[in-house]
């Protein structure tokens, strides 16, 4: 029930180097899956016709959505122990543009930072990874940057 | 969805319309299928209990999501939620009430945009704050 140094050194040793790029199709029902588990009822994200009255090329997805996309995997990638437990400590996330049912959307992620602290049961290390989120047209969609708490 | 908020309706220091939920063990296994976060702290007690957690916890980013569509709800469909910064202080656990708050604390033009920006954070029926942050939103013109 403990990271243990060999995974401190190889979580440090990846500081800065990118993941291969993680490619994701936008489809309806992975925005509507999104949603509903949220509970979140907006028009936006479910009704085609609404979301273009008002502008939009189509179902747009919510914001937190995107967050979703990749952050799983770069979790598996550096934590795949199941001894070892992962908290989420802090997101910072900036939204350029919605992302759209059709839009295909490549995320990269690094490691930034890799901070230990021991304690009485052992070592917790504070991970901070950055994702960058773009579309098919190479515009930037998002820019993250998430804190793990692992131990 | 509710009438379009404008840059012109809001004050420094107001309160916005807070959003009240009560994730479901359910809700948190929707959760994981949807966003693909199936660490097991999330669904399955006995590991949570192992690991030395008080049970199953909500997931980080199903609160963040919350506080998600509180916003959105807010800003209306011609809003833009432009940033969102997070600290996870607290676990949630399944059942509970968890309420989503929020305060207008600047309101100003950068370029043509008019942005918001507001305190927000989570908070159980305890009182507790266990997510609390900030958000910049940009609202239309009336015109």
């Amino acid at each position: 029930m403990a990271i243990d140094s060999q995974t401190i050194s190889e979580l440090e040793s990846r500081i800065g180097v990118e993941s291969p790029p993680l490619v994701y199709d936008i489809e309806k029902g992975m925005i509507q899956r999104f949603a509903r588990a949220v509970g979140d009822a907006n028009p936006l994200w479910q009704d085609e016709d609404y979301a273009r009255k008002r502008g939009y090329g189509g179902i747009i997805a919510p914001p937190n959505f995107i967050l979703t996309l990749g952050f799983d995997r770069v979790l598996e990638i550096y934590t795949s122990d199941a001894s070892i437990t992962v908290l989420h400590g802090s997101t910072e996330f900036e939204h350029h543009r919605a992302v759209q049912v059709g839009d295909v959307i490549t995320v990269t992620a690094k490691i930034v930072n890799v901070r230990e602290r021991q304690g009485k049961a052992g070592a917790t290390v504070f991970v901070t990874f950055e994702m960058a989120y773009s579309n098919q047209r190479q515009e930037a969609v998002a820019d993250c940057r998430q804190m793990a708490i692992i131990y | 969805m509710s009438k379009q908020l404008f840059y012109k309706d809001i004050t420094e220091g107001e309160d916005i319309t807070p959003l009240v939920k009560q994730p479901t063990t359910t809700q948190l296994v929707m959760w994981a299928g949807a966003s693909g976060d199936f660490n097991p702290i999330h669904y399955d007690k006995d590991y949570a209990l192992k690991q030395g957690l008080p049970g199953i916890i909500v997931h980080g980013q199903l609160s963040a999501a919350f506080l998600g569509q509180m916003l959105t709800d807010w800003i209306g469909d011609h809003g833009h939620l432009k940033k969102l910064s997070l600290s996870y202080k607290g676990m949630n656990l399944p059942g509970e009430l968890l309420t989503c708050k929020g305060t207008v604390t600047r309101k100003y033009t950068e370029g043509n945009q008019r942005l918001i920006a507001l305190k927000i954070w989570l908070e159980n029926p305890r009182g507790e704050k266990t997510l609390t942050g900030t958000a910049v939103v940009s609202l239309p013109s009336k015109d």
